[in-house]
């Protein structure tokens, strides 16, 4: 909704207070598949938001929209009031939003702190400064024994630290992931919550994907259910999952008490 | 071994590639003084000329991953802008190659506006067809001599003009002086903003776009960089030699042996296009000269298998003998997707 000049911020009523982003009546489909329809919500500053929903729920549509890799047919996105959706992905990483990747997408040719000085680039010109910032974060997440090796040798969990490094280095003020949880062992899925306990300790507001509810309940503060690329319904974690809806989508009717 | 404690490898790296690199120089310059045959100084002639040529291909190739087959196109540009205004205006060449390199890196960007919205092997084609359309325009352009070509006559012994009686002397240590500044753009470049984010476009364009890296003008900027030194080696080429025609400008077989010997060297490396050079062009040569290259094709064929089994025993290129810091694009964990583009390095890991 920008004004009639389309210039200054768009003015959009919060849902939450001190809203970080707005997500305002996104649609988007691909073909004839329909990812996601008319998704409104916000994300209130310094919270961590899960993003859940069954396969197919059109969490990662919305997910690559709010990360700019993907446009929305209609609908807006805005990142403390400034309209991001349709901006691409090297605008939105600007203007302050990480992400990191599902399938991780490590650069395999390079070292764990030549992966996360990439990263660092994308604030500072200059090698050292880059150098000093990629340090800082690969320590901070907990890969500091690793600094000079191949991003293709380390584990699947040390992939997923890579990912949440170099977006960190990024600066972002929103950051995003991906399914960073699944598929890790549960000691390295609790190393990975720690983890992100620390970032949001560091100012930064995230938003977290999975499709196994079960894992983000003790981390997330608010959860946003989409079903069918509609959203069914958003609360406390704990809310989520005594709600009928929600269960009804996850399990079928059967399972409602 | 904390980060804080244990954070200069790369830098550590890079200082000691600059030692070899100066030690390998002083030691180049002193070569051809025991040797006073003309022949071998021939043969380092163009094997410095391939190392300069091919670390050019090797910025945009190598670090950036845009294989390109059409480099002859820019090499062509530089060797003949630089001839034209030697033969029409006298311009010395010593300043003719920076123009010729110049008009080169411009072509580079020409040619990669278009070509870089394609990717991977679109991109390798359309550099293909490209210098074909150049090598067929420049054929039959009458400016330049068509298919006759352009002759540069013999004025004066000079350095400015880089004109000698007996070149091969004098030219070793020109084209010494070319591979070695293209060695040391590329060490530039590595270690810079620059190099980081044309290996990340190299490894994944997704992935580099979400740490807000602009893949196209990074494309662009390698190519420019890349033209531009092939560009010079096509100006001092020219005058080494003192004749440019079309097919030796702007031939597809020039443009393979501008990419060749980064890819047997070893592509991304800093020093794979100076290895592949120095086993490559002796290998050629030597093959032409004891077989003869008189219609029976077997001087191309030893040298085609011995690319072949580089490529099958030595897919990282020849650095990896040295235990050099290779592209290694495989990935080793099972259970992964791997990212990595380039089919060579796939094979390795689990050597």
């Amino acid at each position: 909704m920008l004004d009639a000049t389309g210039v200054g911020p768009p003015e959009v009523d919060p849902i939450v207070p001190d809203p970080i982003l707005q997500v305002r009546s996104v649609s988007k489909s691909f073909g004839s598949v329909t990812a996601n329809v008319d998704v409104t919500f916000d994300v209130a500053r310094g919270e961590i938001l899960g993003l859940i929903g069954p396969n197919g729920a059109g969490k990662s549509t919305l997910f690559n929209s709010i990360a700019g890799a993907e446009t929305p047919d209609s609908g807006e996105i805005l990142l403390e009031g400034t309209r991001i959706s349709g901006l691409g992905a090297v605008a939105c990483t600007q203007l302050g939003i990480g992400r990191t990747f599902q399938v991780v997408r490590s650069f395999n040719s390079m070292t764990v702190l030549e992966n996360v000085m990439v990263g660092a680039f994308a604030r500072v010109t200059r090698v050292h400064p880059a150098m000093a910032r990629a340090l800082e974060v690969i320590e901070f997440c907990g890969l500091g024994g690793q600094v000079d090796a191949p991003a293709h040798a380390l584990t699947p969990s040390g992939k997923r630290r890579l990912e949440v490094a170099r977006a960190l280095a990024t600066e972002p003020r929103l950051l995003l992931l991906d399914e960073m949880l699944t598929g890790l062992t549960p000691s390295e899925a609790q190393a990975g919550m720690q983890l992100v306990r620390a970032v949001r300790a560091r100012g930064i507001t995230i938003i977290m994907v999975e499709h196994v509810m079960e894992v983000l309940l003790p981390l997330i503060d608010r959860a946003v259910v989409l079903h069918l690329g509609r959203k069914l319904s958003e609360g406390s974690p704990q809310a989520m999952v005594r709600n009928p809806e929600v269960i009804r989508a996850y399990l079928g009717d059967r399972y409602v008490a | 071994m904390s980060a804080a404690e244990k954070p200069n490898a790369i830098i550590r790296r890079r200082r000691r590639e600059l030692v070899v690199g100066a030690v390998l120089l002083l030691a180049l310059a002193l070569l051809p003084l025991p040797i006073d045959n003309v022949y071998l100084r021939g043969l380092m002639v163009l094997m410095l000329l391939y190392a300069g040529l091919s670390q050019g291909w090797n910025i945009l190739g190598g670090y950036c991953g845009q294989i390109s087959l059409g480099h002859a196109v820019y090499f062509g540009i530089g060797a003949y802008t630089s001839a034209m205004l030697f033969t029409t205006l006298g311009i010395p060449s010593t300043l003719g190659m920076f123009a010729g390199g110049a008009l080169a890196a411009l072509a580079a960007l020409l040619v990669g506006w278009p070509c870089f919205r394609l990717s991977g092997h679109y991109y390798a084609i359309a550099t293909l067809v490209v210098s074909m359309m150049v090598l067929l325009l420049m054929t039959n352009w009458d400016f330049v001599n068509a298919a006759m070509g352009i002759t540069i006559p013999f004025r004066a012994e000079s350095w400015i003009q880089l004109q000698f009686r007996v070149a091969v002397l004098p030219f070793h240590y020109v084209m010494l002086a070319y591979a070695a500044v293209a060695w040391l753009i590329a060490w530039v470049v590595e270690g810079s903003r620059w190099g980081f984010i044309w290996r990340a476009v190299k490894d994944d364009v997704t992935a580099a776009q979400s740490l807000a890296v602009r893949v196209f003008p990074s494309k662009m900027a390698a190519a420019a960089i890349s033209g531009g030194i092939t560009g010079v080696g096509g100006a001092l080429y020219t005058q080494y030699v003192g004749f440019i025609d079309s097919e030796s400008g702007f031939g597809l077989p020039l443009s393979v042996l501008i990419a060749l010997p980064a890819v047997v060297g070893g592509v991304g490396t800093l020093w794979g296009p100076f290895l592949g050079a120095a086993v490559l062009i002796p290998v050629q040569q030597l093959t032409v000269a004891w077989l003869g290259s008189a219609g029976n094709g077997i001087d191309l064929m030893i040298y085609g298998a011995l690319i072949m089994s580089l490529a099958l025993l030595r897919p990282q290129g020849l650095v990896s003998l040295f235990g050099v810091r290779s592209q290694a694009g495989g990935d080793v964990t099972v259970g992964e997707e791997v990212v990595g583009e380039t089919a060579e390095a796939e094979v390795v890991d689990n050597a």
